[in-house]
């Protein structure tokens, strides 16, 4: 990917603002998330709404928050309120149209395990656990998930359930009685995943450059690709611009 | 009458071996000057909850203060994994009991309410709830649906910083309120800690910004930059260049001691802390200004 004009975090985040749309209100993570949200919002969606977990609505950072809980969120918001209230008035009751999710593996009906590699009481790797992911994923009216696409990342079946994408697919998901619409996308380095009408994640689209066999080989079940598999289109200048220049001009996230 | 002492009396006197302590603030208004000094007195068997750990907790697990961890995200917000914690977790020397955010506030909210559990939809994510008999589920008796359910957290001990306070407690906050609220009401006893101890006339002219009550607060403290590494709205900023360097030093059980060697047991008090940080780590921290407009409470 050396020859492009872009790397493999630019191209994510440029794919996930995208997928965001004018007056959404956002559920916003700090790092790929928090950049996709800003550009989002000086792009297409000048009226999108950022919210993050600490319990800050409307925030307008004015320097890359490097926390989900920096200060910078706060001065010039439209809101806080206590971390109760963000869970429950906020999400809970169905006032979130997108979470943003990350986790270290990732499976074929969009389950996410963020907590654990190996056994659960006696674990290999310890991960951070669920932190709001659990409730995100499940009330969320859409649910995102930015990540790059290695097989490790992508097996068939999670170690561990640390938020509900499809389950085991079918109506499984709709039969908890969970809110949300669950894992609309997948963005990835290669492409974009999106669940089929059983929930599976197949390929939906692919981005330029890249070919189905270098997806199949990083993703860990057999890999389906849509009927209507699209190639995206590449960053564009102003998108990369905007990104360098004013939300990331450290590079600490791209 | 003033609840105003020294925060190494306030911890000898509230806070004993074997007790569940809250050290509360989420990201904002962590109370490390409090960890710090419940080191030094060397307390141990605790049990620690906060829903993020952070550094404060992952640095008393690292000095042996812990039995068991309560949390629900054991992350370095923003940088990586909790070390210390982690090694103590994989290795099985460290109990632990894990919920998401929304079920441990949950539980706290029970615990301040005064309720028996606190009711919260389905996640449809079920494996936490397996290997933890606190999440129940029952039926909503109007509608026949399943319901998730928690019990009351109520600490023995919650330690929570905030901007003012007067010498009765009555605590205001602003910025992120996190669950500083909830844990004062849920707990047993309370240590507050301030930036600035202020007359209770300061305090009254803006009721509604008084976050705790001095009615639940047992002592008071007066501890400038408590909160460092993590910041006080207004006060300072967060000291990320510090959560960057505790990621490398605490990757060893003794990188990890040689800090608390320097920078706790070496130290009296935070104000000898924030003196050893030293004048450029003060004016990059420093918050700048930003004021809100004042309002018309009336003269009734």
């Amino acid at each position: 990917m050396d020859e492009l004009p872009y790397n493999a975090q630019e191209l994510m985040v440029v794919n996930a603002a995208r997928l965001l749309k004018d007056h959404d209100v956002v559920f916003v993570g700090v790092g790929i998330p928090n950049l996709a949200c800003n550009l989002a919002m000086r792009t297409h969606a000048p009226n999108l709404q950022m919210i993050y977990e600490a319990g800050v609505i409307g925030a307008q950072p004015a320097r890359l928050p490097l926390s989900i809980g920096d200060p910078t969120l706060v001065t010039g918001a439209t809101a806080v309120c206590s971390m109760y209230d963000i869970f429950s008035l906020y999400l809970q009751r169905g006032n979130v149209d997108v979470g943003f999710l990350g986790g270290a593996q990732i499976d074929q009906f969009g389950n996410i395990n963020a907590t654990v590699i190996g056994d659960y009481d006696h674990p290999k790797v310890r991960l951070p656990g669920s932190g709001g992911s659990m409730e995100i994923a499940a009330w969320a009216n859409r649910c995102y998930i930015i990540t790059p696409h290695q097989k490790r990342r992508f097996p068939a079946r999670v170690d561990f359930h640390t938020s509900a994408g499809f389950l085991t697919g079918g109506d499984a998901r709709t039969k908890t009685g969970v809110r949300g619409g669950g894992p609309q996308a997948v963005v990835t380095n290669l492409g974009i995943l999106q669940p089929d009408e059983s929930g599976e994640l197949v390929l939906a689209a692919i981005h330029p450059g890249v070919v189905f066999e270098e997806v199949q080989e990083n993703t860990g079940w057999t890999l389906k690709q849509a009927l209507n598999c699209q190639v995206t289109t590449p960053p564009t200048e102003m998108e990369l611009q905007i990104l360098r220049e004013k939300l990331d001009p450290n590079r600490i996230y791209i | 009458m003033s609840k105003i002492t020294s925060l190494p009396e306030a911890i000898r006197q509230h806070v004993y071996t074997g007790d569940l302590v809250y050290a509360s603030g989420f990201t904002h208004l962590i109370p490390f000057a409090a960890g710090h000094e419940i080191i030094r007195q060397g307390l141990k068997d605790l049990t620690l909850a906060r829903a993020t750990p952070d550094l404060i907790y992952d640095q008393m697990v690292a000095a042996g203060c812990a039995r068991k961890l309560i949390f629900s995200y054991i992350g370095n917000p923003g940088v990586g994994s909790l070390h210390r914690i982690r090694a103590a977790l994989e290795s099985g020397q460290l109990e632990w009991e894990e919920y998401s955010h929304f079920g441990m506030i949950s539980r706290l909210q029970a615990g301040a309410s005064g309720l028996p559990f606190m009711p919260m939809n389905p996640s449809g994510a079920a494996d936490l709830a397996e290997r933890n008999p606190c999440y129940q589920q029952v039926t909503d008796p109007y509608s026949g649906r399943a319901v998730v359910v928690v019990p009351p957290l109520t600490p023995d001990i919650a330690i929570i910083h905030a901007q003012r306070a007067d010498a009765l407690g009555n605590a205001q906050i602003w910025g992120i309120l996190g669950e500083q609220q909830l844990a004062a009401f849920a707990s047993q006893r309370v240590i507050l800690t301030v930036e600035e101890i202020v007359d209770e006339t300061i305090i009254r002219a803006d009721p509604n910004r008084t976050i705790i009550p001095g009615m639940v607060v047992d002592a008071v403290c007066h501890v400038p930059f408590c909160a460092h590494p993590s910041y006080t709205q207004g006060y300072y900023d967060r000291d990320n260049e510090f959560y960057l360097a505790w990621d490398k030093l605490s990757k060893t059980p003794q990188g990890a001691q040689e800090y608390l060697d320097a920078w706790v047991f070496g130290l009296p008090d935070r104000a000898a802390y924030w003196e050893k940080l030293g004048s450029e780590t003060h004016r990059r921290l420093e918050a700048g200004e930003h004021f809100s407009q004042p309002v018309n409470y009336g003269a009734y």
